[in-house]
């Protein structure tokens, strides 16, 4: 689960990591009053993010033509107006896709005066089974691009779980970033809240980018988390209910939450060759084979590796709310489920929701001959398939014929 | 012979009085393996179907019943606990079913488990399967929820992240007239005990096994590490698919560790190590018995 900018600064900020100071707005005069707060305590310049679930968002354009998700301003009217701008405004970044997202809410910081920009990342090594603390002299790029381009500016300290980061590792990456005298302490001491904010958040990502190296009113050198992006293990989320009270609905697509109530893992995507399969693995090995004799899927859907009859009718009903799906694919293989139940549930959501598409339907596995008997006497057009690959290029050609 | 199980093989059930691991628990009876006894905790001294004693710990049912394997199917909130628990009762494989355990539960779990002789399997997978000597498999042993009838005793091994393309390969195998040594899920979480290279290693090892079908998908780099060895020390044939070819980058694709991530963990990265290891990787997967018959 992925949570806003202004949520991972308070739970940055409860684990002792320095940011610069702010909150979050839902009104431009809110932001106004909070921008001028700001000011009377010392700050010059400040910063107005949208706080969307999405990268890029200071090179996004709104839809209605407004610059850019981020603005560097230096009085409380400015920033009222420019977060009147984006409040209800849908910013477009090049991670959202063309239809954007909706700003309910800006984040009003104060703007430090940067010196170095640093990048900074807890996560999961999944080949050590650890966590790593991954750090680069390379802040406010891409990290991806970093990897490629110069790998050598990329420090990583895998983490013993039991113990938890120690003090001298964290010395230890302090040093390989550069740091000298005081900042050493400094920087192993952010690391440390980083890393317990990481564990005891159950997060499987915290990255800071950048992390700043800043001049103090005071003329000091100091170090901020300028920006902060968090995502929580689901797995995890029994645990953390005020973590779990963070989830933006708002920023999920509106079938992909439908679907979570009905226990349902479905993921639109650009095709109109629908898909409703039990388990993971064959569910992407659905799509896979769709692709591979030419045909475009049109959402990932695992009905559980068990697949109950209300599940399947649950599934049929969300497939048919994307407007782009011309036919569907239906492959269960009933390793213990009683595939005629299965074929009942068909015939019965078939019945239910008036399906006017063309359907293939293969099953197989624990009594396939009476499945296949419920399909044929409920004198549904329903194509059945004999395996995987039958159905899958017989699902293709009903698009390719009827375009 | 066979991998890791054999039919005599003892085994308990953690969470024998749930719903879920009951279930299992009596198709496992009913298809013949040893279930022993189950493990509740408080519920000790009361029997499952009349025959199968259940126990409070682990401990006490390795002492009286001499299991030497479990299921686990407690709830993800415990199930971390349930493992650690089989492990220190000295059993020689936890198979842990439950799906949807913290990743940190089972980084912890992992580390806690470096010395320990305890072989995990899963979690969040089907589990494991030797088939035994009757029509259809019965008299094997069976750990987890794969459906037992679809198995025939053989000579190919099975090893993959996902149940129901499991399933799917063990199927095509059978239908072909060609049987399984032993079957392994290893499981969708991104932190799981037994991967791909541990089954392959095994494989090669025995000597009952003539061929192996891998199955992987999209997400970290287990089954490029498991490639790898193969290239160097392979000696018997291995046919490959990998799931999530069409995948949308950065999205969970339903299990926890299928996602591609900073590039990272792509489908095509995968069927390239697996070709450059002589791996046969099968074009679709209605492919992939044949794949590897074509090898054999």
């Amino acid at each position: 689960m992925n949570i806003h900018e202004f949520q991972a600064r308070e739970l940055l900020a409860e684990h002792g990591v320095p940011l610069p100071p702010g909150g979050m707005c839902a009104s431009a005069e809110d932001a106004g009053a909070l921008a001028q707060q700001l000011l009377d305590s010392g700050e010059t310049l400040l910063v107005l993010k949208a706080q969307i679930h999405a990268g890029g968002r200071g090179k996004g354009t709104f839809t209605d033509g407004y610059p850019g998700g981020v603005k560097l301003l230096r009085t409380a009217p400015e920033i009222r107006t420019a977060a009147a701008a984006m409040l209800g405004n849908t910013l477009v970044t090049k991670q959202t896709g063309p239809e954007g997202r909706r700003v309910n809410r800006v984040l009003v910081a104060g703007a430090p005066n940067i010196q170095k920009e640093l990048y900074l990342a807890v996560l999961l090594d999944r080949s050590l089974a650890r966590p790593v603390v991954m750090a680069s002299t390379a802040g406010g790029m891409d990290i991806e691009e970093v990897a490629a381009k110069t790998p050598e500016k990329i420090v990583r300290q895998p983490v013993d779980p039991l113990l938890g980061l120690q003090p001298y590792e964290a010395r230890d990456l302090a040093i390989a970033l550069g740091f000298t005298g005081g900042l050493i302490h400094q920087a192993a001491g952010l690391l440390m809240a980083v890393y317990r904010a990481w564990w005891e958040s159950d997060a499987s990502l915290i990255e800071i980018n950048p992390l700043c190296v800043v001049k103090t009113r005071e003329g000091k050198e100091a170090l901020l988390a300028v920006d902060a992006k968090i995502s929580i293990d689901d797995n995890s989320l029994f645990r953390h209910p005020r973590i779990q009270a963070m989830r933006d609905l708002a920023e999920e697509s509106p079938l992909e939450v439908e679907a979570s109530s009905f226990a349902l893992n479905y993921i639109k995507l650009d095709g109109n060759i629908a898909c409703l399969v039990n388990g993971a693995g064959l569910a992407m090995a659905t799509m896979d084979i769709i692709q591979h004799y030419g045909g475009v899927p049109a959402n990932f859907l695992d009905v559980g590796g068990g697949a109950s009859e209300e599940q399947v009718a649950g599934a049929f009903k969300i497939i048919m709310k994307d407007p782009n799906v011309k036919a569907i694919l239906v492959n269960i293989f009933g390793g213990i489920m009683d595939c005629d139940v299965i074929a009942r549930g068909i015939v019965q959501a078939v019945k239910e929701t008036g399906l006017k598409l063309p359907l293939v339907v293969r099953l197989e596995g624990n009594n396939v001959e009476s499945g296949r008997a419920t399909l044929a006497a409920s004198r549904l057009t329903i194509t059945t398939g004999e395996s995987m690959a039958d159905a899958a290029q017989k699902v293709v050609r009903t698009v390719t014929a009827h375009p | 012979m066979s991998i890791l199980v054999q039919p005599d093989t003892k085994i308990l059930v953690q969470g024998i009085t749930g719903s879920f691991g009951g279930r299992h628990a009596r198709l496992s009876l009913e298809y013949g393996t040893q279930v022993v006894a189950g493990v509740t905790p408080g519920k000790g001294g009361q029997l499952f179907d009349q025959r199968v004693p259940i126990f409070d710990s682990v401990a006490q049912a390795v002492r009286d019943t001499g299991a030497t394997a479990s299921a686990v199917f407690v709830p993800p909130a415990f199930a971390a606990d349930a493992i650690l628990e089989g492990v220190a009762a000295g059993l020689d494989l936890v198979v842990c079913i439950t799906e949807g355990i913290p990743v940190r539960d089972m980084i912890r779990v992992k580390a806690a488990m470096r010395e320990s002789r305890t072989r995990l399997i899963g979690p969040n997978c089907p589990g494991i399967v030797t088939p035994g000597e009757g029509r259809t498999s019965q008299g094997g042993c069976r750990i987890g929820i794969a459906p037992g009838y679809i198995h025939r005793k053989g000579h190919v091994g099975v090893v993959s992240r996902s149940g129901t393309l499991t399933y799917e390969a063990v199927w095509q195998l059978t239908c072909r007239g060609v049987g399984q040594s032993t079957c392994i899920g290893i499981g969708g979480d991104p932190v799981h005990g037994t991967t791909h290279l541990d089954a392959i290693r095994l494989f090669m090892e025995d000597p009952d096994t003539h061929g192996i079908i891998m199955i992987g998908e999209i997400g970290g780099s287990a089954e490029e590490e498991a490639a790898a060895w193969i290239r160097q020390h392979g000696t018997k044939p291995v046919a490959g698919f990998v799931a999530g070819a069409t995948a949308p980058p950065g999205r969970r694709m339903g299990h926890a560790g299928a996602i591609v991530s900073g590039g990272k963990g792509t489908a095509a990265a995968k069927i390239e190590a697996f070709r450059q290891a002589g791996i046969a990787v099968a074009p679709t997967p209605s492919d992939m018995a044949d794949t590897l018959l074509k090898r054999m």
